[in-house]
């Protein structure tokens, strides 16, 4: 049994003049306990909300989520999403560690034990000696370090990942990238990510699964079975990347403009 | 720059000068215009017998029951209308036929209910200060953005705990400003009523002497309030500090 | 048309279900009758009152003093405002004084003015402006303050004299500042003309009510007090019209940013 079913999923919007869109057309995928999955699609092909979707917040128009045999109906427990939108995710009123701690406290553990549990998360995303910070005097990369470790304090079985990198600079993605390959390989979550840019999931997943521009569906399933650990330079220098880039680089640019 | 900060106390202090002298080689009728030697000595002597204090005790309680009991039915409401549609038109007529009735003329009807007792100051306080701290939550509660509700329901949080913990420290900031905003609203007021109806607190007090003709008493009064007025608002600024340490040195920053 | 179609059904039954509540609670309970007269009575007092012209005249020497008091003081607070947000030193010269009397609650001048000026017009008028001139005086500073400095100097190097900086930049410039200003200034007016007028009026709104209550012509008082209500209502609508007529270039503005 899959940790994450979607059947024949689908989703439409009614717009401000009373016209409805398709944003999501009938996607159906499977993702295994432990494995890295990401999505890929042109800017405005309805990521977001298949994400939304699969995390409870949104409901469906047709079909169904199942999270760990049970299907989705709100937001599930042991499922939990992560914005872009570091900023305005994180609790401005809270330090670092309250932030940290909140992930912890909302699984519903007791407070000391929450406590020593955030610090832990804390100096597993790179952030040791910062507790005290408030997320406002963070970079973004380092907010986005904070929200990563909320998440994770959260111990979810699935995190889904909206674009988490995608309002970074350049180094700094390229850093976080690792401490989240780093992460996942030691607390074995299943992680479902979303992402434009076609190097940064064939660098961290399993499988991509390519979507189409808007109603989105899957055009392709492909595999990324470079050896672990992966190395930002010899990972990327291989012939074999390239030439996977340029196959989903094709998928892409191939839908045409709409 | 040293001296130029400077500038503003002295220009004080030759002002008082010159309407000291004003006042003892009698160039202004000393009777309605005292010395401002003779108002501070009376303020001191005031003060130090304990009757200024007394009287501004009196005020303070009025005033500040009226003003959190305000902040306890308002703050609230104002959450539920931000968070509910249903809620915000239910409510919206009734507030907007309310909100434009000038808060003096409030207090015949408190008198009316409640004589000449602490009670129709409370009410009328509670009353004046109630629009801007409604009007600032709801504003806090709908500039809450989507992805903060989203976190919160993400991580499973109940609706009850969302609401402690995730949207009312999130729209604190126009809560404060609400708080802020009533703060003078609450002074003006307790003096307005004390002087309308009562017989004592510090309004009543500066009002009766005028009617004594103890004018130097009156403007120890003023002085009193004055000074009350300050350390209201620096008293404010302590609190908002202590209940938000996150926005501490962030304006400096930013 | 917007406003028709999103005409608040719900806001206005909750309305109409708290004046019938008051009507018939009023009407089974006479012993109540002092505090909350029926709705009914109190509309027929209001009627009465508007026809007889009585209120009317209370509402218009309330109305005159309002806009002598609010128009005055606006007309300070600005000129008085631009120069000391412009001239540094005058600034500095005056801060603490404006520090030290802007916290004292502005009612508290009102013995001073009776003691000063009586309890006529004048005593009424003064304390309105004095009270209102601090908000618009302290938000025209601010304005003038904010006022980007290359601007004026633009407005040098085109050789504008003083007099032309003045109207066609710094009091354009600083506008949104003032205009918040006068929105507090204004119903700060309000509140002092109603206040002075039950401390020391015989005539206007403030004086009505109070005495309305002290004949315990209860249905008086609430008939008064929906006319203040209405007055202050119409002032603020009026403000707003105005305020989106002279502000018009800093709406597009802001659409435009907002898009």
């Amino acid at each position: 049994m899959s940790i994450l079913e979607v059947h024949a999923l689908s989703k439409s919007y009614r717009q401000a003049g009373g016209d409805t869109t398709l944003a999501i057309g009938n996607i159906t995928c499977q993702v295994e306990a432990g494995e890295f999955v990401s999505f890929v699609g042109p800017s405005g092909c309805g990521k977001t909300t298949l994400l939304m979707t699969i995390a409870g917040l949104l409901a469906p128009s047709s079909g169904r989520v199942i999270v760990n045999g049970k299907e989705v109906s709100g937001p599930p427990a042991n499922l939990v999403l992560l914005f872009q939108e570091y900023n305005k995710s994180l609790f401005a009123w809270r330090s670092v560690l309250g932030n940290v701690r909140f992930g912890v406290e909302a699984r519903g553990a007791a407070a000391p034990a929450a406590d020593a549990k955030a610090r832990k998360l804390i100096a597993l995303v790179g952030l040791k000696g910062f507790e005290s910070h408030y997320p406002w005097e963070l970079s973004g990369g380092m907010q986005q370090r904070v929200a990563i470790a909320r998440a994770l304090a959260y111990e979810p079985e699935v995190l889904l990942m909206d674009e988490p990198f995608g309002s970074l600079d350049a180094l700094t993605r390229l850093e976080l990238e690792d401490t989240l390959l780093r992460l996942w390989a030691e607390l074995k979550t299943t992680i479902l990510f979303i992402t434009h840019d076609i190097e940064e999931a064939i660098y961290l997943s399993d499988r991509i699964w390519v979507l189409s521009r808007r109603p989105s569906q899957i055009v392709q399933e492909i595999r990324s079975d470079f050896p672990r650990p992966r190395h930002q330079v010899t990972t990327r220098a291989e012939a074999r990347f390239m030439a996977l880039r340029n196959d989903i680089y094709r998928q892409i640019g191939n839908q045409g403009t709409p | 720059m040293r001296t130029g900060k400077l500038n503003g106390p002295l220009f004080l202090l030759a002002l008082l000068a010159l309407w000291e002298l004003a006042a003892q080689a009698e160039w202004v009728n000393a009777l309605i215009i005292p010395a401002p030697s003779k108002i501070g000595k009376l303020f001191f002597d005031l003060v130090l017998s304990g009757q200024i204090p007394m009287q501004i005790l009196v005020s303070m309680k009025r005033a500040l029951t009226g003003y959190l009991l305000a902040a306890a039915v308002f703050i609230p409401l104002g959450i539920f209308m931000g968070l509910s549609p249903t809620v915000y038109k239910f409510f919206e007529v009734i507030v907007e036929m309310l909100r434009p009735v000038p808060p003096p003329v409030v207090i015949p009807v408190a008198l009316l209910f409640f004589g000449l007792g602490d009670e129709m100051k409370i009410f009328v306080i509670f009353f004046s200060c109630a629009w801007p701290i409604l009007l600032n939550t709801i504003d806090g509660v709908r500039g809450i953005d989507w992805v903060l509700l989203n976190t919160a329901r993400t991580f499973g949080l109940s609706r009850a705990k969302t609401i402690l913990q995730v949207i009312l420290p999130a729209c604190s900031p126009q809560i404060i400003t609400g708080l802020r905003v009533s703060l003078p609203i609450m002074l003006i007021l307790v003096v307005i009523s004390e002087m309308v109806g009562s017989t004592d607190g510090i309004g009543y007090f500066v009002l009766d002497a005028q009617r004594r003709f103890k004018v130097a008493q009156m403007y120890a009064g003023m002085l009193a309030l004055a000074l009350l007025g300050y350390t209201l608002n620096q008293l404010f600024n302590l609190l908002q500090r202590w209940l938000m340490p996150w926005q501490r040195g962030r304006g400096e920053l930013e | 048309m917007n406003r028709w179609r999103a005409f608040n059904w719900l806001g206005w039954s909750s309305f109409a279900l708290l004046l019938l509540l008051w009507e018939l609670g009023s009407r089974a309970t006479p012993k109540l009758q002092l505090y909350f007269p029926p709705v009914s009575r109190i509309f027929a007092a209001l009627i009465d009152a508007l026809s007889a012209g009585s209120i009317v005249q209370h509402l218009l020497v309330t109305l005159v003093r309002f806009a002598e008091g609010f128009l005055l003081a606006a007309l300070l607070a600005v000129l008085f405002g631009v120069m000391l947000g412009y001239f540094r030193f005058l600034h500095g010269l005056l801060a603490t004084l404006i520090e030290l009397l802007r916290p004292m609650p502005s009612v508290a001048i009102i013995p001073v003015a009776i003691l000063l000026l009586g309890i006529g017009d004048g005593m009424i008028v003064s304390v309105t402006v004095y009270a209102s001139v601090w908000p618009i005086l302290v938000n025209t500073i601010d304005g003038v303050r904010n006022i980007d400095r290359t601007l004026i100097d633009t407005g040098r190097t085109f050789g504008l004299s003083r007099w032309r900086i003045l109207w066609q930049i710094i009091l354009p410039g600083a506008s949104p500042y003032i205009v918040t200003g006068l929105r507090i200034g204004l119903s700060i007016a309000l509140i002092l003309v109603t206040t002075a007028e039950m401390i020391a009026g015989s005539k206007g709104l403030g004086f009505f009510i109070l005495d309305e209550e002290r004949a315990m012509n209860s249905a008086n008082m609430y008939a008064g007090i929906v006319v203040v209500a209405l007055l202050g209502y119409g002032l603020n609508r009026l403000f707003l019209l105005i305020e989106t007529r002279a502000m018009k270039w800093r709406h597009g503005m802001m659409a435009r940013q907002a898009a």
